[in-house]
Order: structure tokens, then sequence, then C-alpha cells
């Protein structure tokens, strides 16, 4: 069982943006779901889920690089050939 | 202060447990942090280096260049771009875990170590977890008592993220910009047990770490920024940290962040042991925390308590496969290290240990000086390299790579055949060096010796010379013979000041004194 | 090379493009000419790529993804990018930034999803052929409610290098197109070894489709006609069965016990991964900038909570949580562990039968805003998952209508068997043609 304040925490560990009006619908869905997702404790053993390659490796060879222009086309904002971001407090 | 320890209790029950042996030391008596030993642990990131990124292929030589020139889909967190092991990065790990003595673990595993940060391109860093590259080794350092070994709990690979740069200063920027020209660079991080005892051990395992790197061709430390180290650190009653349970029952560990140089770890571990020191004189409990180095004023600051609660959500990576490399290591033939070499050095070329030491503390001045030791008197040389030479090059902020061997060959020839004097000799090395640091022509020895006039005479002008000063300082004359050795001191300055340096200071006493004790007789 | 150029200017009555390409350049090769249609979480230089988000508005990348440069090797013209779930998340493309596809047979039901837009461009004749992805459904899903093939290949047989991740360890990408035959081609060209994807497979596919199946063993999980399973729809799905054995097919019916966990196991997973994947969306390298004069955490929650949609931001939540510490544990690692007992269920059936079959959804094209509950809509996609959770390739093809509306029936093969999924497709529309 999940309570608004578990969803708003969750919320605070994605860093996602929720407003209280979604709370409530929100956490009756978790609820459902998470009470769906139950089933898996019906899982016996620890058995993992196994890969079956491994080692996959590529040599130390040099390959152009994006130009700086290219690099930054996308960006919303820039500034002297830096991309500008909101700072940590 | 009672509203501190009242709210410090009921939090958890592993704190209460931690502080509970504190306070019952402090009931019985003050506490004297003086008597404490210091418990000090390190994890240690080094950039490895190699031609291109840990997951893409650009080129990791970026410093000279702009920002985000050296970045492509997979490095700048493009939608839709997929990274791929670098398989010189997996050696060069290798290399280190084995020198470290570390067990290879028969699979290890990228996982994704999830926090948002502006330079941190894809909003996790691909990192190793719970099956890191290698666990359990050891070096063998020079510690307060002696050689001791210094445990390393794991070693494992993951990549830098990229670069801030606050305009106008870090205190001012209202925002931030990003380079991430860094990003993807392969870091090689190494945790060790807490098992050293002093700031000044952990700035030693920190240098043998360093050069074993250098010698193993993985890491250049001359790369601005190439080494970053996190410290913990507590202070413990005498006896009470187990080293063989390595618990902390006691007090509380603080760790150190962002410390990015060899001196910066003393620096910042002398601060934080003062500081905690200070909060026990007080009667306060240490608070696990994570502080911050602040290089430019030597001090560490409490972080927001946001960076401590992080949750990681670590998991595999899903777009990399496995490691399983543990059969590699057999193939792996390691360089001489410098332990070994240092033996060597004693064993071949007649080193004394402490020069020994020096010379293979540093992989640029151990090559160079074997160089000169091919080419000229072995001891000699270590002398000159290991007490002059470094000497005059750190007083200029030099490195050795500015001077070229053949000069020193020529230098310790000259100084051997006694065609130059001590002395002069170091006149020479002086004067080489302040041409290298005005850029001038570069100078030989003799050339040297030549242009500054400093070769050794014959001891011709040396009678005339002593003669000299004997008729022209009869009360030194007077004070030698009623037995004030100072006299003989500053007779044979007078001496050398008429020769100019160019006598052989051992041979001057030896004719001085002839001079004064036959005028007795 | 001589390049020459195709007008494209499909009548777009269901919204099945984002972005469409007027007169897109073409060569020459194995598809000269050939107009296809790509899924919008499908990087393409120089083309509008947002994977049915707001939050990449605008993006337009500076590199195609492998499969990408492969369509235009062989002279196909890329016609357009077509409309999504947001991400892939859905199984209606009720979930885009930019308005639902409608079902081109029915305007007022989904065309499925996620590559529902690639789905409806392909029913609605707009283009040939598309490329979709899936990851739990999202190609067969919209193929079997509009009535078209899609096949989901073997995970690491078509690189993913420029596909938008989602859920990397599920999704491939894979063809779309109204015939077996035509599907076939597609997959001649997408799948291939490509460096840069770790998880991609050197095991080219050079298959002509062939329909003789006399002798191939077909296993039918009871499971896939079980609860929640439309019987009109599993008696469609039953006859096609029976057709395959007419033309010489063995059918054996079998368990797969792990279906009772897998779409628990899909979904834990599915939002694990994608909690990760879609944290870089910061508005600093592309999409909508973040606002710099507000601090990082607060521009950054800004930004997500305004450009994702509700479903986005449920998933990326339910993932956080399955990953965070205290409930790893219970979810993300006991997610994995099913998972590996879904792959042993189907390594166990494949000794016994050459393919599995049964239907591709439990039910026809749903009507728009009929799966409003995000678990029901999950539910839907029950039969779908297991072939992604194991990484088996499987297909739908169409087999016939109930109410009008299409039904398709599902073949998984064994991993790198995409050519007797194919094969047994081809064999059912051959024999109803």
């Amino acid at each position: 069982m999940v309570f608004e304040r578990d969803v708003e925490h969750i919320a605070g560990l994605a860093d996602i943006g929720i407003v209280k009006e979604e709370l409530d619908e929100f956490t009756i869905q978790f609820n459902r779901i998470l009470d769906y997702f139950d089933i898996l404790d019906t899982v016996e053993g620890d058995c993992v889920y196994e890969q079956d390659r491994y080692n996959v490796l590529r040599e130390d060879v040099i390959s152009p690089s994006l130009s700086q222009e290219d690099a930054l086309k996308n960006a919303g904002e820039t500034e002297d050939g830096f991309f500008k971001a909101p700072r940590v407090m | 202060m009672n509203m501190e320890n009242m709210t410090a209790v009921p939090i958890a029950g592993s704190r209460s447990e931690q502080s509970a042996g504190y306070i019952s030391q402090a009931a019985g008596s003050p506490p004297h942090p003086e008597a404490d030993e210091t418990i000090i642990g390190l994890e240690v990131h080094c950039q490895l280096d190699t031609a291109t990124k840990l997951f893409c292929a650009c080129s990791t030589d970026y410093r000279s260049d702009g920002p985000n020139t050296h970045t492509c889909p997979v490095c700048l967190g493009l939608p839709g771009a997929l990274p791929k092991i670098n398989r010189k990065a997996v050696e060069f790990a290798l290399r280190v875990a084995k020198a470290l003595n570390c067990e290879v673990l028969l699979e290890s595993v990228f996982s994704r170590k999830n926090y948002f940060y502006p330079d941190l391109d894809k909003a996790f860093q691909i990192s190793q977890y719970d099956k890191p590259l290698a666990v359990g080794g050891y070096l063998v350092i020079e510690g307060d008592k002696g050689e001791k070994m210094v445990r390393i709990t794991r070693v494992h690979m993951e990549e830098d993220p990229g670069r801030l740069v606050h305009k106008g200063g870090v205190d001012r920027a209202r925002y931030s910009l990003v380079d991430y020209n860094r990003a993807g660079i392969p870091l090689i991080e190494i945790v060790t047990e807490p098992d050293m005892r002093s700031p000044k051990e952990a700035r030693r395992f920190l240098n043998k770490l360093r050069v074993t790197l250098e010698y193993l061709s993985v890491f250049d430390s001359d790369k601005e920024g190439s080494l970053r180290v996190d410290a913990n650190i507590s202070l413990q009653p005498e006896g009470w940290f187990d080293r063989e349970k390595k618990s902390y029952k006691g007090r509380n560990r603080v760790e150190v962040k962002n410390i990015s140089s060899y001196k910066g770890v003393e620096k910042a571990l002398t601060f934080e042991i003062t500081r905690q020191r200070n909060v026990i004189r007080k009667g306060h409990p240490i608070e696990q925390a994570t502080r911050h180095f602040v290089e430019t004023q030597g001090i560490t600051t409490a972080s927001r308590s946001k960076e401590e609660e992080q949750d990681y959500r670590y998991f595999p990576e899903p777009d990399l496969c496995p490691l399983r490399v543990s059969s590699w290591v057999e193939q792996i033939d390691l360089p001489e290290l410098p332990d070994a070499r240092r033996a060597r050095f004693i064993g071949q070329y007649g080193c004394s240990p402490n020069h020994a030491r020096t010379l293979t503390g540093d992989l640029k001045l151990a090559d160079f000086y074997e160089k000169v030791a091919g080419n000229a008197d072995p001891a000699l040389s270590a002398t000159w390299v290991a007490d002059t030479l470094i000497g005059e090059l750190n007083y200029r902020d030099l490195g050795i790579g500015s001077v070229t061997p053949s000069h020193i060959i020529e230098l310790v020839n000259l100084v051997k055949s006694k065609t130059l004097t001590d002395k002069n000799a170091i006149d020479v090395i002086r004067a080489i060096l302040d041409g290298i640091l005005q850029k001038q022509p570069a100078e030989t020895p003799s050339q040297v010796v030549k242009r500054l006039d400093l070769g050794a005479t014959d001891s011709g002008i040396a009678p005339a010379a002593i003669a000299d000063v004997i008729r022209e300082q009869p009360q030194a004359v007077a004070d030698y013979e009623s037995g004030k050795k100072e006299a003989f001191m500053f007779l044979i300055g007078q001496v050398m000041k008429k020769t100019r340096g160019k006598a052989d200071p051992a041979e001057l006493n030896a004719m001085l004194r002839d001079a004064l004790d036959g005028r007795g007789q | 090379m001589a390049h020459s150029r195709l007008s494209f200017t499909p009548d777009d009555r269901v919204n099945a493009f984002l972005t469409t390409c007027p007169e897109p350049e073409y060569g020459t090769g194995r598809l000269e000419g050939l107009a296809i249609a790509i899924k919008d979480n499908i990087s393409t230089k120089g083309i509008r790529t947002t994977a049915g988000s707001r939050i990449l508005e605008g993006y337009v990348p500076p590199y195609d993804a492998h499969v990408v440069s492969l369509l235009l090797a062989e002279g196909a013209a890329i016609a357009g990018k077509t409309n999504m779930d947001e991400f892939g998340m859905g199984t209606t493309t009720e979930n885009s930034g930019y308005g639902p596809t409608l079902n081109p047979l029915d305007t007022g039901r989904v065309p499925g999803g996620s590559s529902g837009g690639s789905a409806a461009a392909v029913a609605a004749g707009m283009v040939r052929m598309a490329l979709g992805s899936d990851t739990g459904g999202s190609i067969r899903c919209p193929a079997a409610f509009c009535g078209i093939v899609g096949l989901k290949p073997t995970y690491g047989r078509v690189s993913r290098y420029g596909l938008i991740a989602y859920a990397n360890s599920l999704e491939q990408i894979g063809p779309m197109a109204r015939t077996v035959g035509e599907t076939s081609r597609l997959m001649q060209v997408i799948a291939g070894y490509d460096p840069r994807d770790s998880t991609s497979i050197e095991q080219p596919y050079c298959h002509t489709p062939d329909k003789n199946i006399q002798g191939r063993r077909i296993g039918v999980p009871e499971e896939f006609f079980g609860a929640g399973v439309d019987p009109a729809v599993a008696a469609k799905a039953w006859e096609a069965i029976e057709v395959l054995e007419k033309k010489g097919a063995e059918i054996v019916t079998c368990r797969m016990p792990g279906m009772a966990y897998a779409l628990a196991a899909y979904y834990v997973t599915c939002m694990s991964e994608a909690s990760s994947n879609l944290a870089r969306f910061d508005g600093v390298r592309y999409g909508p900038a973040a606002d710099t004069k507000k601090p990082w955490h607060e521009a950054f929650q800004e930004r997500r909570g305004t450009s994702f949609g509700k479903e986005v931001r449920r998933r990326i939540m339910l993932g956080t949580f399955a990953l965070s510490s205290g409930y790893y544990g219970k979810y993300y690692a006991k997610a994995q562990a099913a998972r590996q007992q879904v792959k042993l269920d189907f390594i166990r059936l494949y000794k016994e039968v050459d393919v599995l079959a049964g239907p591709t959804m439990p039910t026809i094209a749903f009507r728009l805003g009929e799966k409003a509950d995000p678990l029901s809509m999950y539910l839907s996609d029950i039969l779908t998952v297991p072939a992604n959770l194991a990484g088996v390739p499987a297909i739908s093809v169409p087999c016939g209508t109930v109410d009008g509306m299409p039904v398709g029936l599902q073949i998984m093969g064994r991993h790198f068997e995409d050519e007797a999924v194919i094969d047994t497709a081809f064999a059912y529309e051959q024999a109803v043609v």
C-alpha cells in the first residue's frame, strides 16, 4: 500500500514534476499496479536473468568527433561553445 | 547540546549503537582527542591514459581544445546512442588490478549509477557496483612506523562526467556552462581499506599508487585533473579500531570529497583532524557526513543533505555485456614496479637506499637516471641527480623532462675527472636550467664551463693565494695559531674567494693547513 | 551517384505521420525508390525525431540510426516519421504528445501501439513498408489491430543504434508491411551486425519465404487461450492454427507456467529501464530549453513535469520506485528472476516444438478512450510480452476479422530462427489468399 506522501517521495526521487491534483489519481493507480506486481513474490528461487554474451569490446581507435557546431545545434541555450544549464543550488 | 543529543539518539539503531561507546568513554573521563588514532581510507579516481574514451571513439586528448569539440552522440548522451567498451581501458584496469595484487572476478558487470546533475550527459554514470573488476589487493607503502601494507578493497572502472564552468566564479555565477569533452574519459576507482593512520601516510599511499600506475603506463599524472580523491576519516580512541574486522565501532567517519591534488590530500585530512578534534573536545558527537574540500582555502565545508540522501538506483547497464576477463590476467606481463626497481638500483648501481627511493619515486626520473648511470659513474650520478638536480629543478618548477641526460652525463664525468669542482658543477647546473627557463638555446656543461670560466685549474694559483691571505690576515692567522678552529674556516674562505672556486676545496684545505702549520714550526 | 526524388504527399486523415518528407531522395539498391515510413523513435539525420514526446520537440538528430543508413544504402526513400505512444509507452498510440493516430479501418478505434503510426500508414496504403519498434508488442499489436504483418526480430538481430531507448533489454526494431513477403524483404535489409551495438549479433537475414511447413511442430500454449482472451478472437486464432495443420504442420498443445508473472516481470523491467533512460531529457543538450534562471532541480522537474505525458511520468515514477533502495529486491531483482523463468519456459518448449502460435492480442482494436485505466491497458499486452522477455522472434499475421476488425495470429520462434517464423506466417498467408 502506498500513500500520497509515498508518491510525493517517489516523484521527488525521480525528480519529476507532479501537481497536487494528480496526486490522488497517481496514488490509486500505483496501488492497483503495485498490487498486480505482487505476483512476483511467488517467483521461486533466486535465479538471475542470464546474459548469453560477454566481452563485447572495441579497439582503442579514434574516430572523428562531432563538430562543436553540430554538438551544440540542438541545445536551447549555449554560450562560448558551452551548453548552458541551470545551476545546482 | 542537549537538544542535539536528544535528536541524535532516536534516529536509527545503528547510529545510537555507534555513538554508545563514545558516550560511555566520555562519562568516565574527559576526551583526549590528541591521543586518538586517525583512521583513513581513500577512494582514488585516476584517468586511464587511453587514446579514446571508455564507451566511444572520441579522442581523450581534449585539454588544449575548445569546449564540446571531443563529443559524439554517445558521450553527449544523445537519444539512441549506445556505449561500447574500450578494450584498452579494460586491459589497463587489469594491469592495475594485477599490480595491486587483486583478485579479478570471474564476471564483472557495468551498472548505471543514476543521479541528476548537469555534467552527467545521460543522467546516469556507467560504473561498476556489485560486481567490480577486481577485489582484495594491497599496496606496500612507507608508513609512519616502517613499511606497511594498505589493503585494497576493490578496483573498478567507470566513466568521467563532463565539466562545469562558472563564469565570474563559483559563488557568483547564476547558471552553469557545460563542456562534455571530459565526459566518458575512462576512470579507474581504487578503494582502500581504512588502513592509513596519518595524513602523511595517505599522501605516501597516493604517491606510491601514482608511481605504480605510471610504471604500468596507464596513467599520466602530469595531465590536469587526472587524479581525484575522496577520503574518509575518523578519530578513534586508541585500540578502538579493530583492524581485522575492519569495523568502525566508535565515532562516525566523515567523507571528504573533491580533493584533486597530492598535497591537497594531506591538507584536507590535516584540517579535518583539527576540526574533528575540536568537535570532540567540546563533547559533541561527530556526525556521519560528507564534506567538501575547498582547495583554495585549505578547508572542508559541510555539503547539503540532499547529496547524502542520494539513492543511486544501481542496476546492470542493459546496453553492455558482462566482462569475463579473469583469465586475461595471466597473460599480462607486468613491467618492473617501483619496489623492484629500487632494489635493483641499490644492487646494480650502488645507490644508497634513500637515493634509490627518490630516483624510483617517479618513472621519468628513474628512466633518466638509468640513462645517466649507464654512461657515468652510477653512484656519483645518483648523488648528482637525486640530491642536486631534483632540488634545482623543483626550485624552478621544471620537470625532469626539460633536461637532457647527456648534459648530466657530461657534468658527472667532468666532476669525476676533477675537471670541475663540486661547487662549480652546481653553478653549471643552475646556468643550464636558467637557460632553459629563459628559453635560450641549450648549452652543454663544457660550453657553460668555458663561458663562465669555471674550470678547475692546476693548483698553480693556490700557493700564491694562500701566501697572500696569510700576509693580509695576520689576526686570523694568530687566532688559528692560538687554537681557534673558526679562524681556519675564515681563512679558507678568503683563499677560495681569491681562487674563485676553481681549485678543489679539499686540496686547498690541505695546502692551507700545511702552510699555516709549517709557519709555526 | 545520381539521386532521384520521390513525391510523397499522403492523405493522412488518421494522423499517422508526425513529419512527412514531401520530396525524399532515393538511390539505387534493393529498395530503390520505395517510400518507407520510420517510427519517430528511430533517429534520422536532419529529420525531426521526437519519439512522440513534447520533450523532444524540435530535436533534429545529427546522425542516422544504423537501420536508417541501411535503408538509404539500399535506395529507399524516407517518407516520414510516424506517430507513436510517447517513447513507446502505450498499446494504443493515444499516449502521443501530438494527438492519437486513428485506425484506418475504423476511425473510432485505436490502431494499437506503440507503432500505431507505422501500422496505420501501411494499412491506409500511404506507404508499402514501415519500420516499427517492439518493446512488449509495439510492432505486433498495431499490426494485428490494423490487419497488416509485423515482425519483432530476435533480440540482437537488428541494431538498436539510433533507437531512442525505452527499455533497452527488451526492444527491437522490426519491419511492418502488408504481406509476409514484403516484411521479409525489409528484414533482409535491416538485419545484420552493427559494431556500435554491443548486443548486436552477426546473423544476417538472407531468407526468401518458403510456404512448405510439412512436419513443422507448432506448440499452442494453453495460456494464450485463457482468461482475458476474447473467445471470438481465440476462435479465429484456432482456425488459423488448423489451417497450418492442414498444410502439414503438427499441432501440440503445451503450457507456459511463466505466463503467470510474465506481464509483471515485463512492466517492472521496462519501467525500471525507462526511469533511467528518460532521465537525460533535461533541456540542456536538446529539446525545449530548461529555464537557466531557476535552480537545477526546479528547472529539471518543471521541464519533465510539463513536457512528459502522464503515462510516461507514471512509468518513470514506478520504475524509480522499483529500483529504489529497499524495493530493488522485491521488484527489479524478482522481475529478472521471473524473466529467466519465462526464458526457460521457451527453451524447454522449443525442445518439443519448432514454433509457438496463438493470438497476438486478446481482443480486437479498442475504441478510442476505452483503455483509460493504465492497468487494464497493461493487461492487454499479456500475449506479446513473453517474446520480448525471452528475446525470441515473433510475428503477427492477419487471420480474419471479428466484428469487422482484424485479428492477428502470433507465431514465435527459437532464438535466431526468424526464418521459421516468417515461413510459418507465409504458409498461413498463402493458404488463405
